[in-house]
C-alpha cells in the first residue's frame, strides 16, 4: 500500500492486457512479410527507403510533440513507425531521401499533428503523405525500378512501367486486353509478387498473409477488406462483361496496383474509419466503386488512395447514419 | 455429465474476462460469531428502514431492529443476540457514513418460533400473499448486488402479468464463487425456494441460468430439477456482463426489456438464485435474513474462501479469517472488479449485497495512463446494450449532456465492458457516470419546478 | 482572345453587380427591426460572456436592461458598478450601488490540517470523486482538491495550491460572477461581501459532524461550540448541526469572534493589511 493508503476508484478495477502499443506492434508483425518480400526484390535501397521514412516519421513526432507542444512524446506507443512503415510501402525503391523526408514530415505534421495528434485526423496520414508526394513528384513516384534485376541500384536503375499502368496505356492506345494481358506477367507471379511496383503493393500473397494475421489478432474486421475487394471485383467485372476488350479482367485489377494492401492496411485504418460492421460495409463498397471508377475513366492508372481519402472524409457522416442498434428498442413480442 | 447441454448466451456484445475462481471448490465456512455488528439502516434500494431500538436494549437473534419505511423498504434484523450499543453513523459501502445501529453481542439466542434445523422442508404452505407479505417482514432483498426488494418485484402490477421466473445463477463477475458452493451444497433449499417463488408469482415456469464454468452445479441442480415441475437449468456462456438482467432475459427466453421499461415488460421476474435461498429460509423456517455467503479472494491472499457470516461483521474479520491483508495489498473492492466498490479502509460492515471482498495486489490497482482514443470501435463493439461509449465520454468530457442524453446514456447498466476493453486505457464509465448524474440531476430539479 | 478577355470582364461585373443589388434588397426587407439603444447598452458591457449575471451572454442583458424600468434586479459582476452606472446614464434611469462581492471558498483541510487516509486514483473531477466516496480524507464534506471551480473560473481567478490542495481566490481577478459556486460539488464556496480594503470574515468550514468527529478528521474544524455565537453584537452568527455560520450582510467585522475560536475555524481577511 502506498504510504499504508488504500487506493480507490471507480470500477471496473480491471482492464483487458490490450494497448494501443500491442496493435500497432500486430500491424508491423502483419507488414514484415511483404517488407522482406520488398527486401528480396528491390534489395538494399528498400531497407533505405523503409528506414528514411520510418526515421522521418518518428523524429517528426517527437519533435513537434516535445519542442512545439511541450508535451512528453507518444512516439512510444507506435503509431508514427506503422505510417512510416505504410508510407515507405507506398513508394518505389529508387525515391531520393529528401523527397522521403518531405512525404513524412506531410503524413505526420500536417495529416496527423494539426488535427491533435493520434485518433484526430480525419484523413490516412499515410496516404495525404503519398498523394502529396504523387502529385508533388510525379515523374519520381511513377518511375519504377525492374524488380531483382536492379537490386540494390538506385541512380542507375532501369526502370519499366507497373503492370497496372502499362495497362492503362495500352488500353488508351486502342490495344485489346487479351493482347496486353500476354505481355504482362501472369496472375500466378502477380499473385506472389514478381513484378514491379511500389515497395509494399507487390506480393497480394504475403500482404493477405498479413491480413490473416491481423484478423487473428482481432486487429481489423472482415467486413472492409473484403467488401473493397469483392466491390473492385464485381464493379469491373460488369464493365469486362459489357465489353472484354476495352477493359481488364477483374482478376487483374484486384491483383494489380495497391488493392490489397489499401484493403488490408489503409482502408482499415481504426482513426479514419467507420466504427460500426455496417458502416464499414458501406464504406468498403464505395471505396472499391470509386476505386475503379478513378482507374476507368480517371487519368490516373492507380485510383486506391484517392478512393480512401475520399471516403475518410465520409466517415463522419457513415457513423451518423449507421449508429448500433440500442438494446430495447426492438418491438418484442 | 449424462445430460447434453446447449449453451445459450445474450446475441450482442459482451467480452470474455479472466475468471480467476480461485475459490471454487471451497466448501462454505461458518465464521464465528462476530463480537460486534454494526448494522446500517439502509441496505436495500429504497428507503431506510427506522431504528425502533435505542442504545441499551437487549435484542435476540433475529428480532427487529429497524422497520420498514414505507412500500420500497424492507425490515432489518438483528444478527446476533446482544445489547444495542448506540445508534451512530458509520462509514460503509457508500463511501460516505450513514445511520447504522451497533449492537455488543453476548451469544446466541434466536428469536422465538424460528426453526434451526437442517433438515428440508418441501411443502408450501402460505399462500402467494402471504409469502409477499413474509419477505418483506423479514427483510430480503435482492442478494445479487442491486438490493432490490424482493416483495416488491412479487408485487402484481396493474395491466402486466409475468409468466416465466428466471432465476439468476450466472455470477459473471471474476473471482466471486458465493453463488456456486451455494448451488453445489444447498441445491434442494434453492429448488423449494424456486417453488416458492413461483407460486407467489403465480407463474408455472422457472428457468436457472448457470454460466458454463460452473458444471458441477450445473449438473447437480438439473439432476435436482427433474424432480419439480416447470423448473428447467440452462447453460449459459461464460461471457461478461451474463448475470446482468438484461442479457440474462435475452440469453433465456430471448426477449428485450424496452427502454426505460422493467422485466416485468418482457413478462419475466429475475431473482438471484442466493435470494432464492434466503425466500427458503424466511417461508419454510421463518428465519429472517441475518446471514449470507461471502467469498474472499485476491492473487496474494493466503486463504481465499467462501464464508457464512453475519450481516454487520467488519470486513476486516474476514480477510483476517482468510489468511490476513497481504502486505501487497493496493486495493480492496466489495464486490466484483467489473463493478465492486473500492473501499477507502477496512473496517466496513458486510451488508445484504455484499457478495465478495476483493483484495488487490499493488501492482495491479494503479489505473493504466490515458492515451487519444484511436476510434477502434471495441467498445462500440463490446458494448451490450448497444451504446457507443467513446461518443458518450466526448459528450460528457465537453459536458454536452443533453446530447448525451439523446444517445440514451441513461441506458447504460455500467457495467464496465467498455474500460476493460479500451487499448487506450480511457475512463468510459467514469464519464459515463458523470453524464448519468448530471442528467439525474436535471431530471430532479425539473419535477421539482 | 481580346473579345474572350472582354466578355469574361463584363459577365463576370455584371454577376457581380446583380448580386450586389439582390442582396440589397433582401437585407432591406428581411432587416430585423431592433432598439437601437440595447447596441448602446451591448458597447458598455465587457463583452465576456460568462453569464454570470443570469443571462445567456452580454447581448440577452443588453436586452433586459433595455427593457426594465430600474436596474434593482440586473447587475453585471464583471463590470461592476462603474458599468452599471454607465448603463443607468445611456438609458436614463436610476441605479444603486452595490457592496462588490467575491468567491470565498470556506474549508480550510489543508494537507497539513486534514490527512490523507486514502489514495484517489482516476479521472479528476470534483463531481465524480463526490458521487464515488467522501474523498482523500476523514471529512466527506471538505474539499476534494480536484479543481471543478478552476475549470469553471473564465477569468482565471481560481487556481488549487498544490501545498495545501486548497483552491484559491486571486483577488484582483475574481468578478464573481457565481460560476465556481455552481461548479463545487459540496458548495464550499460562498459569493461574499469583498469588504472594505477586502476586510472579511467567515467560518472557513462547512462540517456539520459532532465537535470530537469533526475535530478528528480535521485539526481546524467548526465544533460548534458556540463561542462565536455568543460573543457576536450584531446577531451576525447562528448556530446550524454542530455549526457556526456567520451572515456576511449582518458582519461589521468587529474581529470579536475570530478570537473566540478554539480550532481557528474562523478566517479572518485582510487585504490591505499583508498578514
Amino acid at each position: 500500500m502506498s504510504h499504508g493508503k488504500l487506493i480507490v476508484s471507480l470500477s471496473p478495477h480491471v482492464s483487458s492486457p490490450d494497448h494501443v502499443r500491442r496493435i500497432m506492434l500486430d500491424v508491423v508483425l502483419a507488414l514484415l512479410p511483404a517488407a522482406l518480400w520488398s527486401v528480396y526484390l528491390f534489395g538494399f535501397q528498400a531497407v533505405r527507403v523503409i528506414f528514411v521514412s520510418v526515421a522521418a516519421c518518428v523524429i517528426c513526432e517527437y519533435c513537434i510533440q516535445r519542442f512545439l507542444l511541450k508535451v512528453p512524446s507518444s512516439v512510444d506507443d507506435g503509431a508514427a513507425v506503422v505510417t512510416g512503415l505504410l508510407l515507405a510501402f507506398n513508394l518505389p525503391s529508387n525515391i531520393p531521401n529528401w523527397m522521403i523526408v518531405v512525404g513524412g514530415f506531410v503524413a505526420i505534421a500536417i495529416a496527423k499533428m494539426t488535427f491533435g495528434g493520434i485518433g484526430n485526423n480525419p484523413f490516412n496520414p499515410a496516404l495525404v503523405g503519398r498523394v502529396f508526394m504523387l502529385i508533388s513528384f510525379p515523374v519520381a513516384m511513377t518511375s519504377w525500378p525492374v524488380p531483382l534485376a536492379n537490386r540494390g541500384q538506385m541512380i542507375d536503375a532501369v526502370t519499366a512501367a507497373t503492370p497496372l499502368s502499362i495497362a492503362k496505356e495500352g488500353l488508351k492506345n486502342g490495344i485489346a486486353s487479351d493482347q496486353l494481358m500476354a505481355s504482362l506477367p501472369n496472375y500466378w507471379d502477380l499473385l506472389i509478387g514478381q513484378r514491379g511496383g511500389c515497395l509494399g503493393e507487390v506480393s497480394v500473397l504475403l500482404l493477405s498473409l498479413g491480413g490473416l494475421y491481423l484478423l487473428y489478432r482481432k486487429v481489423i474486421q472482415l467486413e472492409i477488406p473484403l467488401a473493397v475487394i469483392s466491390s473492385v471485383f464485381i464493379f469491373s467485372g460488369i464493365l469486362w462483361m459489357v465489353n472484354p476488350q476495352t477493359n481488364m479482367s477483374p482478376l487483374f485489377h484486384i491483383l494489380t496496383g495497391g488493392i490489397f494492401l489499401g484493403a488490408i492496411f489503409m482502408a482499415t485504418d481504426m482513426v479514419t474509419s467507420p466504427m460500426t460492421p455496417a458502416g464499414m460495409i458501406i464504406f468498403g463498397i464505395a471505396i472499391g466503386i470509386l476505386t475503379v471508377v478513378i482507374r476507368v475513366f480517371g487519368a490516373y492508372p492507380e485510383g486506391m488512395s484517392f478512393a480512401i481519402l475520399i471516403m475518410n472524409a465520409f466517415v463522419p457522416l457513415i457513423d451518423r447514419f449507421t449508429k448500433p442498434q440500442k438494446y430495447g428498442k426492438l418491438k418484442h413480442g | 455429465m449424462q445430460k447434453k447441454f446447449r449453451i445459450k448466451t445474450f446475441p450482442a456484445g459482451g467480452v470474455h474476462v479472466d475468471e480467476c475462481k480461485f475459490s471454487a471448490q471451497r466448501p462454505i465456512e461458518s465464521l464465528p460469531l462476530p463480537g460486534v455488528v454494526t448494522t446500517p439502516v439502509l441496505q436495500h434500494f429504497g428507503a431506510a428502514a427506522t431504528p425502533i431500538v435505542k442504545a441499551g436494549d437487549r435484542v435476540k437473534t433475529g428480532q427487529v431492529i429497524a422497520q420498514a419505511n414505507g412500500f420500497l423498504s424492507v425490515n432489518i434484523h438483528a444478527t446476533i443476540a446482544g445489547t444495542v450499543a448506540r445508534i451512530d453513523e458509520a462509514m460503509d459501502v457508500s463511501g460516505y457514513k450513514r445511520p447504522v445501529i451497533v449492537i455488543n453481542a453476548d451469544g446466541e439466542d434466536w428469536v422465538e418460533g424460528v426453526d434451526l434445523s437442517r433438515t428440508l422442508k418441501r411443502k408450501v404452505e402460505l399462500s402467494s400473499v402471504e409469502i409477499i407479505k413474509k419477505v418483506q417482514q423479514d427483510g430480503l432483498v435482492g442478494l445479487g448486488g442491486a438490493g432490490f426488494p424482493v416483495h416488491v418485484k412479487l408485487s402484481p402490477v396493474a395491466g402486466k402479468r409475468a409468466d416465466v421466473l428466471l432465476i439468476n445463477g450466472a455470477e459473471c463477475e471474476p473471482y466471486l464463487t458465493c453463488d456456486h458452493r451455494l448451488m453445489v451444497e444447498k441445491g434442494p433449499e434453492i429448488l423449494v425456494g424456486v417453488v416458492i417463488l413461483m407460486k407467489a408469482l403465480n407463474v408455472s415456469r422457472a428457468v436457472i441460468g448457470i454460466e458454463w464454468n460452473k458444471q458441477d452445479a450445473i449438473a447437480h441442480l438439473s439432476a435436482l430439477a427433474s424432480d419439480f415441475d416447470g423448473i428447467d437449468v440452462v447453460a449459459l456462456k461464460a461471457c461478461y456482463p451474463q448475470g446482468a438482467e438484461k442479457q440474462l432475459i435475452e440469453a433465456l427466453i430471448g426477449k428485450q426489456v424496452p427502454i426505460g421499461g422493467l422485466p416485468i415488460d418482457a413478462g419475466c421476474v429475475v431473482q438471484n438464485i442466493a435470494t432464492a435461498f434466503a425466500v427458503y429460509e424466511s417461508i419454510q423456517k421463518n428465519k429472517p435474513l441475518v446471514e449470507r455467503i461471502v467469498t474472499v479472494a485476491g492473487e496474494d491472499l493466503k486463504k481465499p474462501s467462501n464464508f457464512r457470516v453475519r450481516l454487520g461483521t467488519s470486513m476486516a474479520a474476514l480477510i483476517e479469517a482468510a489468511g490476513g491483508l497481504p502486505e501487497s495489498t493496493g486495493k480492496i473492492i466489495s464486490g466484483g472488479p467489473m463493478m465492486g466498490k473500492a473501499l477507502n479502509m477496512l473496517d466496513i460492515p458486510v451488508i445484504k449485497t455484499t457478495s465478495g471482498i476483493l483484495v488487490m495486489p499493488q501492482e495491479r490497482s494503479k489505473r493504466d495512463p490515458v492515451v487519444n482514443c484511436i476510434r477502434c470501435a471495441r467498445c462500440v463493439k463490446h458494448c451490450p446494450l448497444g451504446l457507443e461509449p467513446y461518443l458518450l465520454m466526448n459528450l460528457a468530457e465537453k459536458e454536452r449532456f443533453e446530447d448525451a442524453e439523446n444517445e440514451v446514456v441513461m441506458n447504460c447498466c455500467e457495467c464496465g465492458t467498455c474500460a476493460y476493453v479500451c487499448p487506450a486505457k480511457r475512463p468510459l464509465l467514469d464519464y459515463i457516470r458523470l453524464a448519468k448524474t448530471f442528467i439525474t440531476q436535471r431530471r430532479k430539479e425539473k419535477a421539482v419546478k | 482572345m481580346m473579345q474572350t478577355i472582354l466578355l469574361s470582364i463584363l459577365l463576370l461585373s455584371a454577376i457581380g453587380v446583380l448580386s450586389g443589388v439582390v442582396l440589397y434588397l433582401v437585407a432591406r426587407k428581411f432587416h430585423i427591426v431592433e432598439d437601437p439603444r440595447i447596441d448602446t447598452v451591448q458597447a458598455i458591457l465587457p463583452g465576456v460572456n460568462c453569464g454570470g449575471c443570469g443571462y445567456p451572454g452580454c447581448r440577452k442583458f443588453a436586452e433586459a436592461c433595455v427593457n426594465s424600468k430600474d436596474l434593482d434586479k440586473l447587475f453585471c459582476p464583471v463590470g461592476g458598478n462603474t458599468c452599471m452606472a454607465q448603463v443607468a446614464t445611456a438609458l436614463g434611469i436610476e441605479v444603486v450601488e452595490r457592496d462588490a462581492m467575491i468567491a470565498v471558498v470556506r474549508c480550510n483541510g489543508s494537507l497539513r490540517n486534514r490527512p490523507r487516509t486514502n489514495k484517489y486514483d482516476g479521472t479528476t473531477w470534483c463531481k465524480i470523486v463526490h458521487n464515488l466516496y467522501a474523498g482523500e480524507t476523514g471529512c466527506s464534506f471538505g474539499c476534494l482538491g480536484f479543481g471543478d471551480c478552476v475549470k469553471a473560473c473564465k477569468f482565471g481567478a481560481i487556481a488549487v495550491d498544490p501545498e495545501t490542495q486548497l483552491p484559491v481566490v486571486d483577488e484582483e481577478k475574481c468578478v464573481a460572477c457565481g460560476a465556481c459556486v455552481k461548479a463545487c460539488p459540496r458548495q464550499l464556496i460562498e459569493l461574499r461581501f469583498k469588504g472594505k480594503e477586502g476586510h472579511r470574515i467567515f467560518v472557513c468550514c462547512r462540517n456539520p459532524e459532532k465537535g470530537s468527529v469533526a475535530r478528528k478528521n480535521c485539526s481546524v474544524a467548526c465544533i460548534g461550540c458556540g463561542k462565536c455565537f455568543k460573543v457576536c453584537e450584531f446577531g451576525a452568527i447562528t448556530m446550524g448541526t454542530n455549526l457556526a455560520y456567520i451572515d456576511f450582510k449582518k458582519c461589521t467585522l468587529c474581529q470579536k469572534c475570530v478570537g473566540q475560536c478554539p480550532t481557528g475555524a474562523i478566517h479572518e481577511i485582510h487585504h490591505a493589511k499583508k498578514v
